[in-house]
């Protein structure tokens, strides 16, 4: 759909008064709320909201074959559904290249951070191994849903047990989890970088920046969308920022 | 499994009791209208976009709205995971609750708009086709579309030979007979009725005497629900 004119000219005047159209400051987030556990059917799940986007990511596990390269590790697979439900702009049929990119980037900060440990969810090497489904649901679309689902994967996980009385191998235990990735995105128009993007943000952006940090402040995944550009002083202070906002995100997700 | 014991059923209710339901009108900040409802283990969020134009153009009605009902279910809703999208079941769903939906609304008074109503399944222990048009007409009263009446729909069924009103998972896989019943409750005239199993004609008046009767008091939770957001609005 995108932005109209008049819109995208506030949006415009208020960057270079070094304002936001919500108030917030260039480097603020919204507020974040974590709700979890609220699917029973889920192995784990949690509701996110930043601000007024709302997602909720649901885990589900099966046992399969493991990949030939990682005969002793699970598998685990990663989808963003963007529903018509979100936002009028949602269309249905099949993931738009949109969504495809949304749910690489959320899966490669969750693999590449090693959050859920593979090698745990080996069952019998090169023959049966735990899948770990990762589906997220995005219910009200207001603008950043990199970090929303994120952030809803990671508490979706958190929350999770592997359902081995379902499969009749004993009791439900914990998923093994080492610490999870923290994603922080940013966009820049009219020259202003701000972070937590809002739903006009998101469509005035110009250039778009997702950092996903570790708990000792190493970047684990990166993402450059859309077709403006960024300096490199600006990545870098991307990044440092990013190092930053991702602590207080990292309690509310660990609280 | 028996699934009735000493008159109780599995999860203790009476064969005409319904299981809770809690209803919110409006707790989507995008969608024109919406309604979450949680019935039992079910929990379904519908959100309701329009009337807005019909895009593209063929599929525009010149003399009313075209009513686009979409149920769907999240891949973590059910015990082995639904893969995304539609398949047939929801498919067919979607049609009956969209024709459903289209009695009631004045579509008439909308040439060349479409209505899109969305129906998820977040959660799902049986029932979801019932609760998804009943969540569906409080999202779409809270988008303001003209109704004639506000439908409700509700199941009633058969489990070990005793018709029972609201079946929940393990009474819908292994019992008799599953009737969901839709209705517009000021006229109680039948907007959505399906019916799979075995019942006597008998068993099938009893039942659909059920079913209205479920629809009565959810219609009741459904207007509650209405009030309750638009009560709070005046209020302030």
């Amino acid at each position: 759909m995108g932005i109209s004119s008049v819109k995208k000219d506030y949006l415009y005047r208020l960057a270079k008064e070094g304002k936001r159209p919500d108030g917030r400051a260039f480097n603020e987030y919204r507020p974040i709320k974590i709700e979890r556990g609220v699917i029973n059917m889920a192995e784990g799940s949690a509701r996110v909201s930043i601000g007024h986007t709302t997602v909720l990511a649901g885990i589900k596990m099966d046992i399969g074959e493991p990949y030939p390269d990682t005969p002793e590790e699970g598998a685990m697979s990663t989808a963003v559904e963007l529903i018509p439900l979100a936002s009028p702009d949602f269309e249905s049929g099949p993931p738009r290249a949109d969504a495809i990119e949304l749910s690489r980037v959320v899966d490669r900060g969750i693999r590449e951070s090693k959050f859920i440990q593979l090698e745990k969810l080996c069952i019998e090497p090169g023959e049966k191994v735990w899948i770990v489904f990762i589906d997220i649901h995005v219910l009200d679309y207001d603008g950043n849903l990199f970090d929303a689902c994120s952030l809803a994967a990671s508490a979706a996980l958190m929350n999770a047990k592997i359902p081995n009385e379902r499969f009749e191998m004993g009791e439900d235990v914990p998923m093994p989890l080492s610490d999870p990735p923290v994603s922080c995105t940013f966009v820049k128009y009219n020259g202003a970088i701000v972070v937590d993007p809002s739903l006009d943000e998101d469509e005035a952006a110009e250039a778009r920046h997702t950092i996903a940090v570790d708990k000792k402040g190493d970047i684990r995944a990166m993402q450059k969308g859309l077709s403006g550009s960024f300096t490199v002083e600006e990545i870098k202070n991307n990044i440092n920022n990013a190092r930053i906002i991702s602590k207080d995100i990292r309690k509310i997700l660990e609280g | 499994m028996e699934l009735i014991k000493d008159g109780k059923r599995i999860d203790g209710r009476a064969p005409d009791e319904l299981r809770p339901i809690k209803i919110e009108a409006g707790p989507l900040y995008r969608a024109d209208g919406s309604c979450y409802l949680e019935w039992g283990g079910n929990k379904i969020m519908a959100a309701v976009y329009g009337p807005k134009e019909a895009i593209p153009r063929h599929i525009q009605d010149s003399t009313k709205a075209v009513i686009n009902a979409r149920y769907n279910m999240a891949s973590f809703s059910v015990e082995d995971r639904k893969r995304p999208g539609p398949d047939r079941r929801s498919q067919e769903i979607s049609k009956i609750t969209a024709e459903a939906l289209e009695n009631v609304i004045l579509t008439e008074m909308f040439p060349r708009a479409v209505i899109d109503v969305n129906i998820e399944v977040l959660d799902a222990d049986a029932g979801t086709r019932c609760a998804g048009i009943t969540a569906a007409a409080v999202a779409l009263a809270d988008a303001g579309i003209p109704m004639r009446d506000i439908p409700v729909a509700c199941a009633a069924g058969k489990v070990d030979g005793v018709v029972v009103l609201d079946l929940l998972g393990d009474e819908d896989k292994k019992g008799d007979a599953d009737l969901p019943v839709a209705i517009a409750p000021r006229s109680e005239e039948i907007l959505l009725l399906q019916m799979d199993g075995h019942m006597t004609v008998e068993e099938f008046d009893e039942a659909l005497e059920l079913a209205l009767k479920g629809c009565r008091e959810i219609s009741k939770l459904q207007k509650e629900a209405l009030l309750k957001k638009y009560k709070t609005f005046e209020e302030e």
